[in-house]
């Protein structure tokens, strides 16, 4: 005789309705499956209302209060708009604003053609890709720190490989290719690292999108003689568009609250060059101490970067509608 | 033999058409609009002015947003 699967199922489940303290069983019986469930994933919404919520609303608080995180016991009075009005007047902002709006479109040009079109090659299947798949992604996983370390020594005018390289190429001299001291070349300097370092990224993505059109798609238009070019731009771009969408989207809500990178290469300068906000918000933050007007300007970065999501994820669902 | 007679009417709307300003879908394109509007505000470099209305012109297109897309189809 044979005992079916059930039975087995339910004798342990007496084993456990007997192995569990009487008081206990009849709360967790009483307990609906909504009432469970919302146990379940308590711990999870308890930990982002503490991690996530709670800053934003206490940062919220102290853009309206002359709070100075370096003198706590101070009175704290409520400025009103105060902080706002600052922030929103004053040129060194603006100037700051400006310089990350360079920084991000230029990265995200870049990664965003560099990306693709590697992702397009990566697609074609070649021999031995897997090996240049993984070889490509590797300065994805380096950390910010180590990458903006290494390309400090990289771009040092005497001893780099970098200005080895161009003064190989172009016939300078080594010390005349200052990538980090130069007012001019210092901006790019970040962004070639940026681009470097997050360009598998977006690679990665596209070839998600690329990989998931169908076959029978290119055979149908191979059948009607389309030329490679006709089907690159007729097959190929529309059906991964909403992954390269997808990719500008992380790519440029990352990019507008770079921070290590730029600290680590240039600290903003030479002068204010590459003071982008994040970094002229750590400087009101941490060595004016005027915490609520950092605040203030924090909020006003997350606007930008909410509102900049809504149209992305607007434009989304257009492509994807189609 | 009669011939069957064809009278013209005037086309109406559908039933329960919303007027447009209850209408997601233009509204969402407007509040859009007003997003992007603020965004290049804040990060122009031609006008001071401009910059400082930004935030104010991104927070309507935002709620705006936020309102419109709850908006039925």
């Amino acid at each position: 005789m044979t005992t079916s699967p059930h039975t087995y199922a339910d004798k342990a489940a007496e084993a456990a309705v007997r192995a569990t303290p009487e008081p206990l069983v009849r709360r967790v019986r009483a307990l609906s499956d909504k009432a469970i469930a919302w146990l379940f994933i308590a711990p999870t919404i308890a930990l982002l209302l503490a991690i996530n919520i709670f800053p934003l609303f206490w940062a919220i608080y102290l853009s309206f209060t002359n709070y100075r995180a370096n003198r706590p016991n101070a009175e704290v009075k409520n400025v009103g708009l105060g902080n706002y009005s600052r922030v929103l007047n004053d040129p060194d902002i603006w100037a700051s604003m400006q310089t990350t709006a360079h920084f991000v479109f230029w990265t995200i040009l870049l990664q965003t053609v560099i990306g693709f079109a590697l992702a397009y090659l990566i697609d074609r299947k070649f021999r031995g890709h897997a090996f240049w798949t993984t070889l490509i992604l590797i300065p994805m996983m380096l950390s910010p720190a180590v990458v903006g370390n290494f390309w400090r020594f990289l771009y040092e005018p005497q001893i780099g490989l970098f200005a080895y390289a161009v003064s190989f190429l172009t016939g300078i001299p080594t010390s005349e290719i200052q990538m980090l001291g130069s007012v001019n070349l210092a901006p790019w300097a970040i962004i070639i690292v940026d681009t470097w370092m997050w360009t598998p990224y977006v690679m990665l993505i596209c070839l998600a999108g690329l990989r998931s059109i169908p076959d029978y798609i290119y055979e149908a238009a191979e059948v009607d003689r389309a030329s490679n070019w006709r089907q690159f731009w007729s097959i190929t771009v529309p059906m991964a568009l909403p992954f390269i969408m997808l990719a500008v989207l992380f790519r440029g809500i990352e990019n507008f609250k770079m921070f290590d990178m730029v600290n680590l290469l240039t600290g903003g300068g030479p002068g204010s060059t590459t003071e982008v906000a994040s970094i002229t918000l750590k400087r009101d933050a941490f060595e004016a101490w005027a915490t609520g007007r950092s605040s203030a300007f924090a909020i006003v970065l997350f606007v930008a970067v909410f509102g900049l999501a809504n149209i992305y994820v607007k434009a989304l669902n257009r492509v994807k509608q189609r | 033999m009669n011939d069957p007679v064809l009278t013209l009417q005037s086309p109406t709307l559908p039933p329960g058409r919303r007027p447009f300003f209850l209408r997601r879908g233009p509204m969402e394109a407007v509040a859009v609009t007003i997003i992007a509007l603020g965004f290049l505000m804040l990060f122009q470099p031609f006008a001071l002015v401009l910059y400082t209305y930004s935030l104010v012109t991104l927070l309507v297109g935002t709620f705006m947003f936020m309102i419109v897309s709850k908006f039925p189809e």
